[in-house]
């Protein structure tokens, strides 16, 4: 059996949960709503984020494009994604939506950038 | 002189919300000056996501956030200049802006739009001893060298304030590779918000130490550590309790004060709580013709809410070059109970919009009271909270209809009271 104590983060309240995992059974004391629950039981069983982070860009006006997963990632992944994305290097034009990394980290899950770089200085 | 109907003054997410709002409000002859290369402002380096959940209902980052306005201001084939920045703004409204191509001109507007942002608070306004090498940054000054310019400003990082853009920084840095290794928090409280507490700190096992300051910056050339102490209930440092952390940076969180300069220059009044112009609820200063939103008006927490009270600053700089002036007469917003402001400061109350939103921060934690709204002594409104804070801005609609019977009010009042 594991407890672990979280801080819901679903509205300002925050509420001090605690999550009980004994087996497959997921038990949630704390809350004060659904939200509240769905939210402890998600975060001890498959816990996931966006990622966001920068690639470099070559020949652009700036020098780094801003980029994000495309869907959220297991939390576990974070690191497996964060170097590949500090290994990746680009060249503008970029297009904010343009896949610049496929399936990273084998999650699955695109690397899109966040914004357009024009070819400049 | 050249002459435009409205200036606005700053390209972020305020000055482009109302720029766009003025022109669906029929304002044709527009102009944005901008001091950076590019629009979307301080958006361009928020890469992390969780920008736009009220006004788009997604997830999206700070650069898409910002490209969302300035495609419809493109669209719209709004004029902006970029890399011009406004040196002086007159109370007859004549701006002075400098750039490269052009040198100083001077420009008249019919109506002015002020949306210049806010400034971090820097070392030298928080008194902390020690040397003065190199490796301390506001946290937006790191922010911008690593997410626009791409250098990693160190390795071994201790961060001092709460503040959202400080634990940003936070999981950035460690997202990169750095080490940060205690993030101090000067009050019994955080001033960001919870989901960054989790999703920056807690994620990443980097402790929060509340009642905690920095008491000494170590090291010549380049920071070697950082002495923390605990502060007492005066937030007066306790001797004993002084901690040492080796680190090559210290990152500053503590605090964003609205940039006003200009606005001092108009003439424009200030209200001495939020650092921003006292306005009226049309986003009026106590200017004529020149209006404010964003962070130069109070220090916002979500830019949803400063894309929608920009919004409404375009409409009425609009409605304002169209013949609607407020009303000599205004009734003003006291606050009592632990509420710190409010804006609007004040209400015209005969030519009030049918809703208006107030907008405030309370100065404590209060958990299970309520926000109540009176009219002189009459209690008009009470609302339940169930936890209010300090870094989640409040709000509070006012109805011209609460208005019907009341008679002449002379004071507005916005507390908050048990329930």
């Amino acid at each position: 059996m594991e407890i672990r104590e979280l801080t819901c983060i679903q509205c300002p309240l925050g509420c001090p949960l605690t999550v009980t995992v004994d087996g497959d059974r997921v038990t949630v004391e704390g809350n004060t709503c659904p939200r509240g629950a769905a939210y402890g039981e998600k975060e001890v069983t498959h816990p996931t984020r966006t990622v966001t982070s920068t690639v470099v860009v070559e020949g652009g006006e700036s020098a780094r494009a801003s980029v994000k997963t495309a869907q959220d990632i297991p939390k576990e992944k974070i690191f497996d994604v964060m170097s590949e994305i500090r290994k990746t290097k680009i060249k503008a034009p970029v297009t904010i939506g343009d896949v610049i990394i496929k399936n990273a980290a084998g999650t699955g899950v695109d690397i899109i950038a966040t914004k357009s770089v024009d070819i400049g200085g | 002189m050249e002459y435009h109907d409205i200036i606005i003054i700053g390209g972020g997410p305020a000055g482009l919300a109302a720029a766009c709002a003025a022109r669906e409000a029929g304002a044709s002859d527009i102009l944005i000056i901008e001091r950076d290369e590019r629009l979307g402002g301080i958006l361009n380096q928020c890469i992390h996501n969780g920008f736009g959940l009220h006004t788009f209902k997604e997830e999206l980052t700070g650069p898409e956030y910002a490209w969302r306005y300035v495609e419809k201001v493109l669209e719209a084939k709004i004029p902006y200049k970029l890399n011009t920045i406004v040196v002086n703004i007159s109370p007859e409204r004549e701006i002075l802006y400098v750039n490269r191509e052009e040198g100083a001109v001077t420009v008249k507007a019919g109506a002015v739009i002020l949306a210049m942002g806010c400034r971090e608070r820097p070392r030298g306004a928080l008194g902390i001893p020690g040397y003065r090498p190199a490796g301390i940054f506001t946290a937006g000054t790191a922010q911008r060298l690593m997410n626009i310019e791409g250098y990693m400003v160190g390795r071994e990082v201790v961060i001092l304030g709460s503040g959202d853009i400080g634990l940003i920084m936070a999981r950035r840095m460690t997202l990169e590779g750095a080490k940060v290794k205690v993030v101090a928090e000067l009050m019994p409280y955080s001033g960001g918000l919870k989901r960054n507490i989790v999703q920056c700190l807690d994620d990443y096992g980097i402790p929060l130490k509340l009642s905690h300051t920095v008491t000494m910056i170590h090291g010549k050339e380049r920071v070697t550590g950082i002495t923390i102490s605990e502060v007492d209930e005066n937030r007066r440092p306790i001797p004993g309790t002084e901690e040492y952390y080796g680190c090559d940076t210290l990152l500053l969180s503590c605090g964003l004060l609205p940039e006003n300069e200009l606005s001092k220059s108009a003439g424009v009044a200030l209200d001495r709580v939020t650092g921003g112009p006292v306005v009226n609820d049309r986003l009026e200063t106590s200017v004529e013709g020149v209006f404010a939103c964003g962070n130069v008006l109070h220090v916002h927490d979500l830019v949803d809410y400063v894309s929608e009270e920009a919004a409404r600053a375009g409409e009425n700089a609009a409605e304002f070059l169209k013949g609607e002036k407020s009303g000599a007469s205004y009734t003003p917003i006291g606050v009592a109970g632990g509420v710190r402001y409010t804006v609007p400061q004040k209400i015209d109350v005969a030519h009030m919009a049918d809703k208006v939103t107030l907008r405030f921060r309370v100065g404590e934690v209060f958990r299970g009271k309520c926000v109540a709204l009176y009219y002189d002594g009459r209690l008009v409104k009470k609302q339940k909270k169930r936890v209010m804070a300090p870094g989640e801005m409040e709000e509070l609609v006012i109805t011209k209809e609460s208005f019907k019977d009341a008679g002449n009010v002379e004071k507005i009042t916005v507390a908050v009271e048990d329930q």
